[in-house]
């Protein structure tokens, strides 16, 4: 007997309300959206070949940490002045609700941008964290302390 | 120990709503498009109450009336067929265009290719030949048994048709029992009675939805 999978369409309406949260915390609003499509596209694409079903919430999130990166790396690249070194008016990377703690949290290394999206966006305790990102508990911790330690040294060179 | 800057991470934490239904219709085209949807399903309602439309690439697979819980179906079609599975209402316009001609008295016969992978052996021969019987025909429970190779297992062919997976459109509603009698019908008889009469098989101009 093979590994029993649930419909795909389950995993959509379990976890994509709290994997959109979670992106939002790590890319912002507007990459969001589309990266919780690449999140679930990517999934579907492998999903039959996975060789068990536990933890695919985990699974779910190890891809939408990825996607979030890739995200990023692609904002980097992107321009941000034209070719007369205007500034393009019309491109905003990020609406007017988001946060500007939360903007700083972006630059964070890709691990501590995740752990601390995972702390204090889905207020995950640190053993769910490492499950999550498929790293020790200690690791998860880390990370967390990592990434509000220069979170902070962000916070006070603003000021 | 939570300083400022925790309170105001968690204070400030972004709590967006999500678009679930515009998730899962785009989801569902791009599946399409890349050929990643292995099964689609939609929910249909017929004069027979709320069906299940269940297709694949290679036809309908599944027709199903109300009472069959629709999580346990694709829970099994996840191991059967594919886990990839999405509910995607184009993909059945196909079926439900031949559905409502057909309630409509406008058609006659079933266009729609079928997967028939749900059944085997002896059933699929059972089914095939249900299948053959025209609209405004009947046939008996030995009569298919006998189309299907086998005229004495007429008890395996009552069962086959009992767990027909496309009732409608396999017509196992056409087959009666040799005496007259109506036989069994997954459905209730109450529906296996509204489709011989919509058929003009059994008398009335209107087939009437009493106690479907």
């Amino acid at each position: 007997m093979s590994v029993h999978l649930p419909p795909f369409e389950t995993l959509i309406d379990a976890h994509a309300a709290e994997l959109h949260r979670f992106l939002v915390g790590c890319v912002g609003p507007i990459e969001a959206q589309d990266c919780l499509q690449e999140t679930f596209m990517s999934a579907l694409r492998a999903y039959p070949r996975l060789r068990h079903g536990d933890n695919l919430r985990a699974w779910l999130y190890t891809i939408a940490q990825r996607k979030a990166t890739d995200a990023i790396r692609r904002v980097a690249r992107r321009p941000t002045r034209d070719l007369d070194g205007v500034d393009p008016a019309a491109a905003p990377e990020h609406d007017a609700s988001d946060d500007g703690l939360w903007r700083l949290v972006r630059d964070l290394p890709a691990k501590q941008r995740a752990a601390v999206t995972h702390r204090f966006v889905l207020d995950l305790a640190y053993a769910e964290i490492g499950v999550r990102m498929g790293i020790t508990e200690e690791a998860a911790r880390q990370n967390v302390s990592a990434g509000l330690r220069r979170l902070r040294r962000e916070v006070t060179d603003d000021r | 120990m939570t300083d400022d800057l925790e309170r105001r991470l968690a204070g400030d934490a972004p709590r967006p709503t999500l678009d679930l239904d515009g998730l899962r219709s785009a989801i569902a085209r791009r599946a399409e498009a890349e050929g990643l949807l292995d099964v689609a399903h939609a929910t249909y309602d017929s004069p027979l109450g709320q069906l299940t439309i269940i297709v694949t690439p290679r036809g309908l697979l599944r027709l199903s009336y109300p009472g069959e819980s629709i999580e346990t179906q694709l829970d099994d079609l996840s191991d059967r067929i594919s886990p990839r599975i999405l509910a995607a209402p184009e993909r059945t316009d196909g079926v439900r265009r031949e559905l409502d001609e057909y309630f409509a008295g406008a058609r006659q016969s079933f266009d729609v290719p079928i997967d028939w992978r749900l059944v085997r052996g002896f059933a699929g021969e059972v089914l095939r030949a249900t299948a053959r019987i025209p609209f405004g025909g009947v046939s008996t429970y030995r009569g298919v048994a006998t189309d299907a190779g086998s005229p004495n297992a007429y008890r395996a062919a009552g069962n086959a048709l009992g767990s027909n997976p496309i009732p409608i459109v396999v017509p196992c509603h056409r087959v009666l029992h040799a005496g007259g009698g109506l036989g069994g019908y997954t459905g209730g008889l109450d529906r296996k009675r509204f489709l011989l009469t919509l058929e003009g098989v059994l008398p009335g101009n209107d087939p009437g939805l009493a106690g479907v």
